[in-house]
């Protein structure tokens, strides 16, 4: 197994060869130090192990299209866009995240054990974003498709000018986005959940007990009612 | 994108460290900015020498620096031989005069006509304040900035945006005595700010949208707000994005806009409080290990006192 201490080495070196590992193989990374862009485009399934607290875009750009790729674990909290671009595999965030977690990913799952900032799961194209703790405002915005799951309180605007993303909230909603809407729950949301659980073992999670927030669809369809005005 | 720091020591003890604690945060913006970068240093008043009960004449400390060649060596020798009884610390890029503040303006004004290219870049019972163009690390190590000594220090590394690139455009900006304030962001009402301000007799160094804010947060402590008032009404008037480190003679501030759209991350310990763009400047600090991080919420104002 490889250890690669980032007082020794720089992000690029580091990030070649966690690039060349074969699949199967794993590799811890040592003294982060908040550093930037660690362990990103990774495209094999290798585990990745940080010890300590990364900066911005950890694990983004990783995977692949049929939603393979590392699985990447942070020992602390991390910067900015943890997993921005994903495309398959995972990434655990033992801590927190800051702003802006999953931004755009397309596939795989990313945890955050912690809480997450402002702008969660901003644009998400089709992965999955599951936070123990609570999201700051804005969390979900213009999301497309995939899932958030919010352990703990979700703060102001969730979900706004949403998309075909789904978000499932445990504990209390600060205030809705624009275009967001609350929806009963069904028998296949709650098993959806359930598997999340499972997945993250976040399981003061109760599924059948989360609030469901999806687009109510009335900002993205065009509407001619007022053509006459242009 | 720009790079703010502040850092303010609560364990006397450590003041001695706080040159070599703040390098390394200014280093590790650079990459934020690296075009210029600025300091404002607070270190406590020398005391006079007067006999006990005896009023001593307040000291004021004059940071002087230029967009030009200045020779500052013979800025110096000029300067001790009409104002013998100051004191002067020659920067590479500037000079500190320290005399009784009755006298400053004068000095200032005789200075200028010399030397017209010669700005004050901020005075004050506790500050120093330096600013340089080019590569952040490299202006500490020519300042010697691992050996300066204080109980707070407010820092900027610039990647500027929307004015030049000179010393005077670089942050911190000090507005009022003892008074820096520094910014990640960016404005966007600030030109019709400037305008009314400068309607109102409001006199402004440079075009720099960053000093807008600073001037505005100065009128409004001259108006009688408190630190935590004054920063609500620039959150309120300045339309942008925006971080704001702002210090004083009694500590620290941070404040964030409605969108948190730039970042800022604290860490706290009994030793130190020191903020930052992001948590990377804070990873050399001693024991941040054990500090408090986190990030403050967007529209909130934090302040700590020295």
């Amino acid at each position: 197994m490889d250890v690669l201490s980032c007082d020794a080495l720089s992000v690029r070196e580091v990030n070649h060869t966690l690039r060349r590992l074969p699949p199967g193989s794993s590799a811890v990374v040592t003294a982060p130090r908040g550093r930037h862009n660690l362990a990103v485009g990774l495209a094999q399934e290798t585990d990745i192990d940080i010890e300590g607290n990364a900066g911005y875009f950890v694990g983004g750009l990783g995977g692949r299209g049929d939603g393979t790729g590392p699985t990447i674990t942070v020992g602390g909290f991390v910067g900015w866009s943890v997993g921005e671009n994903l495309m398959g595999g995972s990434i655990r965030v033992r801590g927190s995240a800051s702003q802006s977690a999953g931004s755009s990913a397309r596939g795989g799952l990313i945890a955050v054990e912690g809480d997450a900032s402002l702008r969660a799961g901003i644009s998400l194209k089709g992965a999955t974003l599951a936070v123990a703790g609570d999201v700051g405002a804005m969390t979900g915005f213009m999301a497309q498709s995939g899932t958030i799951l919010v352990g703990g309180n979700a703060g102001h605007g969730l979900g706004d000018s949403l998309y075909e993303a789904v978000i499932y909230v445990g504990g209390t909603i600060a205030s809705l986005g624009a275009d967001a809407t609350s929806e009963e729950l069904v028998d296949d949301d709650v098993l959806h959940v359930k598997r999340l659980v499972e997945a993250t073992g976040f399981d003061h999670i109760d599924p059948g007990q989360v609030t469901k927030v999806v687009s109510a669809r009335n900002l993205y369809h065009f509407s001619a009612e007022h053509h006459g005005a242009y | 994108m720009c790079g703010i720091s502040g850092l303010l020591i609560r364990d006397p003890d450590l003041e001695v460290e706080l040159g070599r604690m703040l390098v390394p945060m200014i280093s590790a913006l650079a990459d934020r900015g690296p075009d210029s970068s600025g300091i404002a240093l607070y270190s406590r008043p020398v005391m006079g020498e007067g006999s006990a009960g005896e009023e001593t004449p307040s000291i004021l400390r004059v940071s002087l620096g230029s967009d030009e060649a200045v020779p500052w060596d013979d800025v110096t020798d000029w300067a001790s031989s009409r104002f013998s009884e100051s004191a002067i610390e020659v920067f590479r890029s500037g000079i500190r005069i320290d005399l009784v503040e009755a006298r400053a303006d004068a000095l200032v004004s005789s200075v200028r006509e010399a030397w017209p290219g010669v700005h004050v870049l901020g005075t004050g019972r506790m500050l120093t304040v330096v600013k340089d163009i080019g590569w952040p690390a490299d202006s500490c190590r020519r300042h010697v900035v691992d050996s300066w000594t204080g109980h707070m220090a407010v820092a900027h590394t610039r990647m500027a945006t929307e004015s030049a690139v000179t010393a005077l455009h670089s942050h911190p900006f000090v507005p009022g005595p003892d008074l820096s304030v520094v910014h990640n962001g960016s404005f966007s009402n600030h030109a019709s700010v400037r305008r009314r301000l400068e309607a109102e007799g409001v006199r402004f160094d440079c075009d720099n949208d960053s000093e807008v804010a600073a001037r505005l947060l100065a009128r409004r402590l001259q108006a009688g707000d408190d630190l935590d008032e004054a920063t609500r009404w620039v959150m309120k008037e300045m339309d942008g994005f925006f971080t704001l480190v702002v210090g004083t003679e009694t500590g620290m501030s941070v404040v964030r806009d409605a969108f948190a759209c730039k970042p800022a991350v604290v860490a706290e310990t009994d030793a130190y409080v020191a903020v930052a763009s992001e948590y990377r400047a804070l990873a050399g600090l001693p024991d941040v290990g054990r500090a408090r991080v986190f990030e403050p919420q967007p529209e909130e104002v934090y302040t700590w006192t020295c």
